[in-house]
């Protein structure tokens, strides 16, 4: 009897009805996740994995029917990827990225933040003192298509109507339609992306950006209407352009390691860097998108200027305790 | 560009040529098994990609018409309601975000580990290190996928908001770059899977299918091979035998039964190619099995003891 010979044979007629078992239950969890399965199916479930891997390592030496080896990889792969697979749920895992996560992320590249916010600044400082000196500085910083019609040959008549909302240039709907696309988010998509190249794209960046918000600032402070430019643009700018800063110190962070790994390779370095700043730049999006909404709807529902300066003020100050308070509990 | 972390080593026998790279990786479960995964080719993982995108784009157009029937039932039952494009705008931008982002985290944190569009090709997700794959991981890949194509591919519709072409042309490189990124290096990882410490394999739905050696070895009784007609073979022909045998072409059996006849020169009862080569398949297997127990493992029909 050749069949009694194939102890391949028998040793899979012996285990077939786990591992046929083991496929029923993983097709249920597959479908439904954990909940489709009962309480003890639940507890049934690594005791059947455990044994179908044994089956697998008995099977690759002892048996020579492929398609039963195959079959038993597959089975503990999915079996594996159900027993070690993720465990916390959607929203919960939400939620810790907002309260926990993200935050600590943001604290950890609070020096990368400074020096992203000072360049900024130095940028915006030197703009704004060049174009207030001579405005055709104005026209090196700012694009044209940028400006929109915005530059020193404008009346000041036109430069007031396009601070509140009157121009008509874009209705409100399709402003938050230009939000994606402003010039602030590919700022902080190249910043941040950029970033590996020894920093230095992103230093420019950073600058530049400044630069052209010094150099509108000027436009607008040389006819007296600074104050109100500023709420214009604060209003949604704090969240906005703290969110370019971020990207910049996510850029910075990353060129940083690639230019100092210290003890890691190089390529290590890069990893470990770019975990944190993929936080980081996973919530940049997301103030971009605050952002973009405060720039759709707030500034066009909000026009006096004290509440257009109050609306800045409380989100920086939102921000700022979001990312820097001190928390209880852990340390970051 | 190498991976990250620990690279995976790749089981290569000793003192034999080097074989090109399959993609089978060695991925050894806390249990001490190796469950060899294979790394999800490219083109695999594209049309994955494009599969969930057209998924995507489908619900957004059915939430559009949705909306814009809606509207119109309104207008036309005179509620002083005007069809406005704004909605729709709203849909396309903020609904497509929010969509695709839960979209693709939410399905790859199923137990499932995989998107529709991945799972249709057989492809999953796992963490690189062989561990748990954790929310984390799931994030910050899909993170990484809004830098590296859809944000880059919104400047392309960004036209008339003062974005100028340079800047597009700009994003199409650096999307380019990324979605390219995955073919240099060896475990086909994008941007995002690097960031992550995740990579994506296959992980194929496989059915038990029948033992060919029982019904073949019914057929042996009106068939015995001598030791030396075994001997031809190795472990790998058995496997080539096996496929033959499952996928089932009549054509591929007649050519596969004659080769083999003539190798070991088959004097027997007359048999159908089918019958022959169930026989003989059955005939190996208990030979080469029965050598495997002893510790004698024949790689293929060159390896002579």
């Amino acid at each position: 009897m050749a069949e009694l010979q194939l102890k391949s044979h028998r040793f899979r007629s012996e285990r077939e009805a786990d591992w046929r078992r083991l496929e029923t239950l993983l097709v249920r969890v597959e479908k439904r996740g954990a909940r489709g399965l009962k309480r003890d199916e639940l507890l049934e479930m690594p005791v059947l994995y455990r044994q179908a891997l044994s089956s697998l390592s008995m099977a690759r030496s002892i048996s020579l029917d492929q398609g039963l080896t195959d079959y038993l990889e597959s089975l503990c792969t999915r079996a594996y990827f159900f027993v070690y697979g993720t465990r916390s749920r959607p929203l919960e895992r939400l939620a810790g990225f907002f309260i926990e996560e993200w935050p600590r992320a943001v604290r950890g590249l609070w020096r990368e933040t400074l020096a992203a916010g000072l360049m900024t600044v130095l940028g915006a400082v030197g703009a704004f003192v060049l174009v207030r000196r001579d405005p055709d500085w104005f026209y090196a910083f700012m694009p044209e298509a940028l400006a929109g019609g915005r530059d020193p040959a404008a009346s000041t008549a036109f430069l007031q109507e396009t601070l509140h909302g009157k121009a008509g240039v874009h209705d409100s709907l399709s402003t938050l339609a230009a939000f994606l696309f402003t010039h602030n988010s590919q700022v902080a998509l190249f910043a941040f992306a950029l970033g590996f190249a020894l920093c230095l794209p992103t230093a420019g960046l950073m600058i530049y950006n400044g630069c052209m918000l010094g150099a509108f600032l000027a436009l607008f402070a040389a006819r007296g209407l600074g104050l109100e430019a500023s709420g214009w643009l604060l209003i949604h700018g704090v969240t906005e352009l703290f969110a370019v800063t971020l990207a910049g110190a996510a850029g910075f962070s990353i060129g940083w390691s690639v230019t100092f790994p210290g003890e890691l390779t190089r390529v290590d370095a890069v990893a470990v860097a770019g975990r944190r700043a993929s936080v980081v730049m996973g919530g940049v999006i997301v103030m971009l998108f605050v952002a973009g909404l405060l720039e759709g709807f707030a500034r066009q529902l909000v026009q006096p200027l004290p509440a257009r300066l109050g609306i800045a003020a409380l989100s920086a100050v939102v921000w700022g305790v979001y990312f820097y308070a001190p928390r209880r509990g852990r340390r970051a | 560009m190498r991976a990250a972390g620990k690279p995976l080593k790749r089981p290569r026998p000793a003192g034999r040529r080097r074989e090109p790279d399959l993609g089978w990786r060695e991925f050894v479960t806390p249990e001490g098994v190796d469950l060899r995964l294979k790394i999800g080719a490219y083109a695999e993982r594209c049309a994955a990609f494009i599969l969930d995108v057209l998924i995507v784009l489908g619900l957004l157009i059915a939430l559009t018409l949705l909306v814009v029937l809606l509207q119109w039932g309104a207008s036309s039952l005179d509620l002083k309601f005007r069809f406005s494009g704004e909605v729709v705008t709203v849909i396309w931008l903020l609904g497509s975000f929010l969509l695709r982002n839960f979209y693709f985290i939410g399905f790859e944190l199923r137990p499932a580990g995989a998107t529709p569009g991945k799972r249709a090709l057989g492809l999953r997700v796992a963490a690189r290190d062989g561990g748990r794959l954790t929310a984390d991981a799931v994030f910050a890949r899909n993170a990484m996928r809004e830098l590296e194509v859809f944000l880059p591919a919104s400047f392309l519709f960004a036209s008339g908001y003062g974005v100028d072409a340079g800047l597009v042309v700009l994003g199409a490189v650096w999307s380019g770059i990324f979605v390219l990124f995955p073919l240099f290096n060896r475990d086909r990882l994008r941007l995002g899977d690097l960031a992550a410490g995740t990579m994506v394999v296959r992980a194929p739905r496989r059915v038990l299918r029948p033992d060919l050696a029982r019904d073949g070895a019914v057929l042996l009784d009106g068939a015995v091979f001598t030791e030396a007609q075994l001997d031809v073979y190795g472990v790998k022909e058995l496997h080539v035998l096996e496929n033959v045998l499952r996928q089932v072409d009549r054509r591929t059996l007649a050519e596969v039964a004659t080769r083999i006849r003539a190798k070991i020169a088959w004097v027997g009862p007359s048999m159908s190619d089918g019958a022959f080569l169930r026989a003989y398949y059955a005939a190996l297997r208990t030979h080469l099995e029965s050598r495997l127990l002893f510790g004698r493992r024949r790689v293929d029909k060159f390896d002579r003891a």
